[in-house]
């Protein structure tokens, strides 16, 4: 099939960026959607053109590198897919798809469609740990858990820190990502020493990156590659109260 | 071992470079001993190391099932499974471990599968007649390394470990016989700059992106391996590479990656392939008695079992007969119509969804109502940096931990125990054996701006102009492609001597090509992916030589590596003891030379040399 692309194409940080029309000709629907954009860009290089640069890593959904918004869907068109797992037969011949960056304050631009993610790594030093040496460590069944706790616990944890949540938010709001890891820990023992500390570290630090709030709209549910429920957010408006009032 | 004192340990700074499981829990390990670190990975963010994509487990001998595991177990099949070509001693130590990690992990929060009665769960794997494998989903790699991260990330935030992503070591640098720190490049501007310190311990992977096609992501490479090899590390047993029997087959020459189906498929799932060749018919339509299952046939006892060389190899074998099936017909059938009709679609939905949604979703296939296809993929190299008893290279102060160095799996690894090697050496071994390195050498001298490190930078600049000036016709993927098809061909499931001398005949002539025909777009000074990919390129058409050496040297059959001269009557692998029953150490001797070969007799001292046979 052929494809008609619009492309978002920045230098790097502080260029103004536009979006450029390139054309994806023979494209097999086997492809993934990343594939697309290997092919067109092998044929934007023998063209002398700067290849498109996006970022990608593992390919299987996994490791949470790749961020395209894909007709204005973070991900594209498929619920619970990321980029690299979406594939090109779910577009027909002759569609048109407009490809950007994630859009946030707290995301600048590094080039084309490459943003600058580091934000959520500094909202996880601040508190999305648990304070635990390496040798210090009880028997790991000294400490039984029930299984629904650790199941919930878990489909916490399945976050895989794209932030696919902040670039559908209208608000750009990090609360889906940020209330994953305090979930995890809220629901298990081992988070319970620091619980209150945690949540409030983590939540002043999402503000100072410049994150906007959750006003219920939704969308990071709908966008999240790996269905992560925005009862978790619910769970740290909770988990903050318990620990700002205690202040 | 020697002790730092704990008012000394902030006068040592360490360098990590890659922060997948080895890598984060070595720098947090170290942080936490009060060790300056700094860590280095390529990725926009160190939770996104390949680690993460990790689906079966992580094995420790717990005997939570009251199976009879013992330490003991646990290292003897690890030896027996690496078909008896690794360390005996490195081998104890990892097992004798491997209850602590799951300790330290737990106590992180890792969310590990449990029971009812809240107490942990496990399931058996592949090459062991115990269940010791914990597991969380099928994520367990993803949950271990967020693990390791969350340590990582409590250390950068106390600022005892600094933390550079997107930033690509590049080269190792040495003085005086020691190594004192790298040169980098920061992949958003272009600069290249020095790191010195006391000790560098790479955690970068494996090597199994030379196949270009694999199941390894995209940015693995290996070039800070490569780099330090060149500066005189030896590289062990580099053509010791594990080809996954079960990945989603190649559809196009497109294709940028493989993706693994868990091995676990096989316990319900019947392999076949056409008896015919040729027959192109539709599975439904083949009948019963067209079939070859033939992993059934020959090893009656396993069945669809059978360890993952023997499987990788026996798919190759019908493949290459012009029995694969498929548009392509490189790839052999996966079939659970028979577990459907016998277990019912809700047994095998729940045992499998996961997997069985991931195959339509890459395939557009109901692996329901039509057979799997699966072919053998790249996946793990057992190969990597040689290192002593303590991790050490022969270059003194270079460490190397993870699927980086060569030490524990022998020829062949056995599932779920990556994992575990990975945290082994990250939490419990290198913070024990940098101590003592410490206290023999004491603190380097030798600082970032050091006459050898700006040589160095001068030299990591030239090679990036060098890369940028060729401006000839040909992108880095061609070259990487081109690569990966002879190594596949030539050194991949089946090798033999005329094969390695065609590749050792058919690398040169693509590198010579490469080094004339290159085209990179962009500079040096911004955010260059075609830059970043020629460089890992270049090192992988060297890594790629000195894996045919190895393979043409080693001149037996054993575990992942099969050479068709050697082989019983019934096609098994013949191992000779008598003559390979060593680590192959290659030397890198000058650009155009073949390596020199160092050989470290391995000797068993507690265990019998046996033949592994399935039948």
């Amino acid at each position: 099939m052929n494809l008609t692309l619009y492309v978002w194409r920045q230098k790097n940080a502080d260029d103004k960026g536009r979006l450029e029309k390139y054309e994806a000709k023979d494209i097999n629907h086997h492809m993934s959607f990343l594939e697309m954009l290997d092919v067109v860009n092998e044929d934007l290089i023998e063209q002398g053109i700067d290849p498109i640069a996006f970022d990608h890593d593992c390919r299987e959904g996994i490791c949470g590198t790749c961020s395209l918004i894909i007709n204005g869907r973070a991900h594209g068109p498929e619920l619970a897919t990321t980029v690299c797992q979406l594939h090109m037969r779910h577009f027909k011949d002759g569609d048109r798809i407009y490809i950007e960056p994630w859009r946030a304050r707290a995301f600048p631009v590094l080039k084309d469609l490459v943003v600058d993610r580091s934000a959520l790594d500094r909202i996880m030093q601040a508190g999305g740990f648990v304070s635990v040496n390496t040798g210090g460590a009880p028997d790991a069944n000294a400490l039984p858990i029930p299984k629904k706790n650790a199941d919930t616990a878990f489909d916490a944890a399945a976050c895989i820190g794209c932030g696919a949540c902040v670039a559908s938010c209208p608000n750009a709001s990090a609360m889906l990502f940020v209330s994953a890891k305090v979930s995890q820990f809220a629901y298990l023992p081992q988070g319970q020493v620091e619980r209150k500390a945690r949540v409030d570290r983590m939540v002043k630090q999402m503000d100072m990156e410049g994150f906007g709030n959750c006003t219920n709209h939704y969308e990071c549910e709908a966008a999240c590659p790996k269905e992560i429920k925005v009862k978790f957010i619910a769970k740290m408006n909770r988990e903050y109260m318990r620990a700002v009032v205690a202040k | 071992m020697k002790l730092v004192n704990p008012a000394n340990k902030r006068k040592f700074s360490a360098i990590v470079v890659g922060s997948g499981l080895a890598g984060a829990s070595a720098a947090a390990s170290l942080a936490e001993l009060g060790y300056n670190v700094s860590c280095f990975c390529y990725q926009d963010s160190p939770r996104r190391a390949h680690s993460i994509a990790a689906q079966g487990g992580i094995n420790a001998s717990k005997n939570y099932q009251n199976d009879g595991d013992s330490t003991w177990r646990l290292f003897y099949d690890t030896i027996k499974g690496g078909d008896f070509r690794s360390r005996e001693a490195n081998v104890y130590r990892l097992a004798q471990v491997a209850n602590n990690i799951i300790d330290q992990c737990v106590a992180q929060g890792v969310p590990f599968a449990r029971d009812y009665g809240g107490l942990l769960d496990n399931r058996s794997f592949g090459g062991a007649q115990v269940s010791r494998t914990f597991y969380a989903r099928g994520q367990t790699g993803q949950q271990l390394l967020l693990g390791a991260y969350s340590a990582l990330s409590r250390q950068v935030g106390r600022g005892q470990v600094k933390m550079y992503p997107r930033t690509e070591m590049l080269e190792l640098v040495v003085v005086d016989n020691r190594a004192r720190g790298i040169v980098v490049r920061n992949m958003v501007t272009g600069q290249i700059s020095s790191h010195a310190a006391d000790v560098v311990i790479l955690a970068t992977g494996g090597y199994g992106n030379v196949f270009y096609l694999a199941t390894y992501a995209k940015g693995s490479n290996a070039t800070a391996a490569f780099r330090c090899y060149r500066k005189g590390a030896l590289l062990a047993n580099p053509c010791f590479t594990q080809i996954h029997p079960t990945c989603i087959p190649v559809s196009g020459d497109y294709q940028s990656k493989l993706t693994l189906m868990s091995e676990s498929l096989r316990n319900d799932g019947r392999i076949w392939v056409p008896k015919n060749v040729g027959d192109k018919r539709h599975p439904g339509e083949i009948p019963e008695e067209e079939r070859d299952y033939y992993l059934e046939r020959k090893y009656p006892s396993f069945g669809n079992l059978a360890p993952r060389d023997i499987s990788s190899r026996s798919a190759k074998e019908v493949v290459d007969e012009g029995r694969g099936v498929g548009e392509t017909g490189v790839g052999v059938y996966l079939d659970f119509a028979d577990a459907i009709q016998r277990l019912g679609k809700s047994v095998i939905e729940e045992r499998y969804g996961n997997l069985f949604q991931m195959y339509e979703r890459i395939t557009g296939e109901d692996p329901y109502t039509v057979p799997m296809r699966i072919f053998p993929a790249s996946h793990y190299t057992m190969g990597g940096l040689w290192v002593d008893y303590n991790l050490e290279s022969t270059i003194p102060g270079l460490f190397v931990a993870g699927e980086a160095n060569f030490s524990d799996h022998g020829a062949n690894r056995l599932g779920a125990s990556a994992l575990m090697q990975g945290l082994a050496d990250g939490y419990f071994v290198i913070p024990y054996t940098i101590g003592d390195y410490f206290v023999r050498v004491g603190v380097s001298d030798i600082k970032a701006d050091h006459e050898e490190f700006k040589k160095t930078e001068r030299e990591v600049e030239d090679r990036m102009k060098k890369l940028l000036s060729i401006n000839g016709k040909r992108s880095p993927a061609t070259f990487h492609r081109a690569l990966g098809k002879i190594m596949w061909e030539k050194c991949g499931m089946g090798r033999n001597e005329g094969g390695l001398k065609e590749a050792l005949r058919d690398i040169p002539a693509l590198r010579e090509e490469f080094w004339q025909d290159l085209k990179v777009t962009g500079d040096n000074e911004e955010l260059n992916q075609q830059l970043e990919m020629a460089g890992r390129v270049a090192d992988f058409l060297d890594i790629g030589e000195v894996m045919c050496h190895d393979a043409l040297d080693r001149a037996e059959s054993c575990g992942a590596h099969f050479r068709e001269e050697y082989q019983t009557e019934e096609g098994e692998a013949l191992r000779n003891d008598k003559d390979y029953c060593h680590v192959s150490a290659w030397e890198y001797t000058g650009d155009g030379r073949p390596p020199a070969l160092h050989k470290e007799p391995l000797v068993f001292e507690n265990v019998e040399l046996a033949t592994r046979s399935y039948k």
